[in-house]
């Protein structure tokens, strides 16, 4: 899945030392991410099958692998709108982001360099900021339902803010750069004189894209994607600010049985079950899409 | 008329990205404007300029302390990162040795697993081995999920790097570390300095882990989320906003050093 290709192997030999400086100089963050990030993926995978002790808060193992079964029936319903959101959430940002990407890249000219800059420029604000922002901005007292409504082209009792609608489009908003950054490099890459190559065998702007551009981006379109969707799928901010009790999303529900319910073994679970059928889909997203080259 | 339609084909892509811009900055705006509003409690509705809350950014209760904590957990997080992202990248980069890919792969898991999970599963740690979650516990997690994204950036520069000047510098009798010191890592430092920006980025704007890890600590995006219930004071617009201001200025300035750099090469 992450196979590493040396691109630059072929430019010049790697150092072959059988010494163990490459070990030394591994060891302390290789150190930090086993001790950190995969001892709590077991401890999260222990905690998954514990029942309930004498205390609240207190759980012992019971290897009880009816846990998963019984949370995943209890929040299906979120499960399958998390993945709904992060597709929908992801297309549309590859939606606003292909064509700006596309635009930096070829169209830009001497202002590529302020254009990159604009496009992370917005995410220096900090992201709960604007999150609230576009709650306000969308909201009963905010300009925009005002102006449809005037118009009427909405109901007086619609409301933009509190829908599925506002939760997908504030994900496709807060991972955006996520999706451009990626696109802008491989299109960045691509040579010039190609598509002018193109051009000269007669192809027009639309075969030129479909046939040169588009493939010659794909590492782009799934690194983006990719980066749009795990955090997408997984976030609970959105759906917290922007949704209503009826866009909750599976964050949510780890959230509250985390901290409201005091329900460890549930939430890990949960968390489990989320983490593995994201990698599960992203493996087969990659093997479809035909790219090893993410890392 | 046909005139005007060839003018709109040839820029429709500009005016497209003239749009998503937009829809990019409005936000951003809204923040700003709303800095200067002579807001009370809440600040929902416009009431007048004001520059009392920009004299004031701390006048509101609980915001500098939170301020304070992230920058605390930011600057610590970042330099650990950076550090042994570093080491990871250049090892990379410029060795060849066994386990490559299972190193590539454990670089890869933290950035493709959600931030829900990463934790959830460092609190059922802390919780197993009876460590009380505080600022510490922040720490350590932050460094973990800013070390992949370090390793990534830095391992790029890398990539890119001439060996060949290191070579020279071996050729002339500097030893391993020597080079590494003399050569390598001044060629390395933009890369550096980007990944440091990205991680404490990374950081400071991070809610959901850090809600999981810090115990009660506040910090700016938790007080953010705390106050959105009874309405944000525009204290926090004014740091938000300063925040943007002063990242810009890094970028900018890093962008016009780096420019100069290569017009003197």
């Amino acid at each position: 899945m992450v196979a590493f290709k040396t691109t630059s192997a072929k430019v010049f030999k790697l150092k072959d030392n059988k010494s163990t400086l490459p070990y030394l100089l591994l060891l302390p963050g290789l150190l930090w991410l086993v001790l950190f990030f995969i001892v709590p993926i077991f401890s999260l995978g222990q905690m998954s099958t514990k029942v309930a002790g004498a205390d609240t808060g207190e759980f012992v193992q019971g290897y009880r692998f009816a846990n998963y079964i019984d949370a995943f029936s209890a929040s299906k319903e979120q499960f399958f709108r998390s993945f709904l959101y992060g597709i929908l959430a992801t297309l549309i940002a590859l939606a606003i982001a292909y064509p700006l990407a596309y635009a930096i890249a070829f169209k830009s000219g001497k202002w590529k360099n302020v254009l990159l800059v604009l496009v992370v420029a917005p995410f220096f604000v900090s992201f709960l900021l604007r999150t609230i922002a576009w709650k306000q901005i969308l909201g009963e007292e905010g300009p925009v339902v005002g102006v449809l409504r005037g118009l009427h082209l909405i109901s007086p009792q619609t409301s933009i803010t509190s829908s599925a609608f506002a939760v997908v489009t504030g994900l496709a908003y807060n991972f955006l750069p996520f999706m451009t950054l990626p696109l802008y490099a491989s299109l960045e890459r691509i040579d010039p004189r190609t598509l002018e190559a193109a051009g000269d065998l007669y192809a027009n702007g639309i075969t030129t894209f479909r046939k040169i551009t588009l493939p010659l981006s794909m590492p782009g379109v799934v690194a983006g994607t990719l980066l749009t969707f795990i955090p997408a799928a997984g976030d609970y901010i959105n759906a917290t600010i922007l949704g209503s009790p009826t866009s909750k999303m599976l964050g949510n529900v780890i959230e509250a049985r985390f901290f409201k319910i005091v329900d460890y073994p549930t939430a890990a679970a949960l968390s489990f079950t989320l983490m593995a059928a994201i990698l599960i889909l992203v493996t087969f997203y990659i093997r479809r899409a035909g790219t090893e080259e993410l890392v | 008329m046909k005139s005007i339609s060839k003018w709109l084909s040839n820029n429709l892509i500009r005016i497209y990205a003239f749009f998503a811009f937009t829809y990019l900055f409005i936000p951003v705006a809204y923040t700003f404007v709303f800095s200067f509003n002579d807001s009370r409690k809440t600040n929902l509705i416009w009431r007048g300029f004001t520059l009392d809350k920009w004299k004031n950014p701390c006048g509101a209760p609980d915001v500098c302390s939170a301020l304070g904590n992230s920058f605390i957990i930011g600057l610590t997080a970042t330099a650990i990162s950076t550090v042994l992202g570093t080491l990871i990248a250049y090892a990379l980069g410029r060795y060849e040795f066994k386990g490559r890919s299972s190193t590539n792969l454990l670089i890869f898991l933290p950035m493709a697993t959600p931030e829900i999970v990463l934790g959830a599963s460092l609190l059922t740690m802390f919780v197993n081995v009876g460590f009380n979650t505080s600022m510490t516990t922040a720490i350590i997690a932050h460094v973990m999920f800013c070390i992949s994204f370090v390793v990534v950036t830095v391992k790029a520069r890398v990539a890119s790097l001439d060996p060949k000047l290191e070579q020279a510098a071996m050729d002339l009798y500097a030893n391993e570390w020597q080079t590494f010191r003399r050569v390598t890592l001044p060629l390395l430092a933009p890369g550096i300095a980007a990944a440091a920006l990205l991680a404490f980025s990374l950081s400071f704007d991070d809610f959901i882990i850090t809600n999981f890890t810090a115990g009660t600590v506040n910090t700016f995006p938790r007080f953010v989320y705390v106050s959105a219930g009874r309405g944000i004071p525009a204290q926090a617009n004014v740091i938000g906003s300063a925040m943007f201001f002063l990242a810009l200025i890094i970028v900018i300035s890093s962008q016009i050093i780096s420019a100069r750099r290569k017009v003197k090469i």
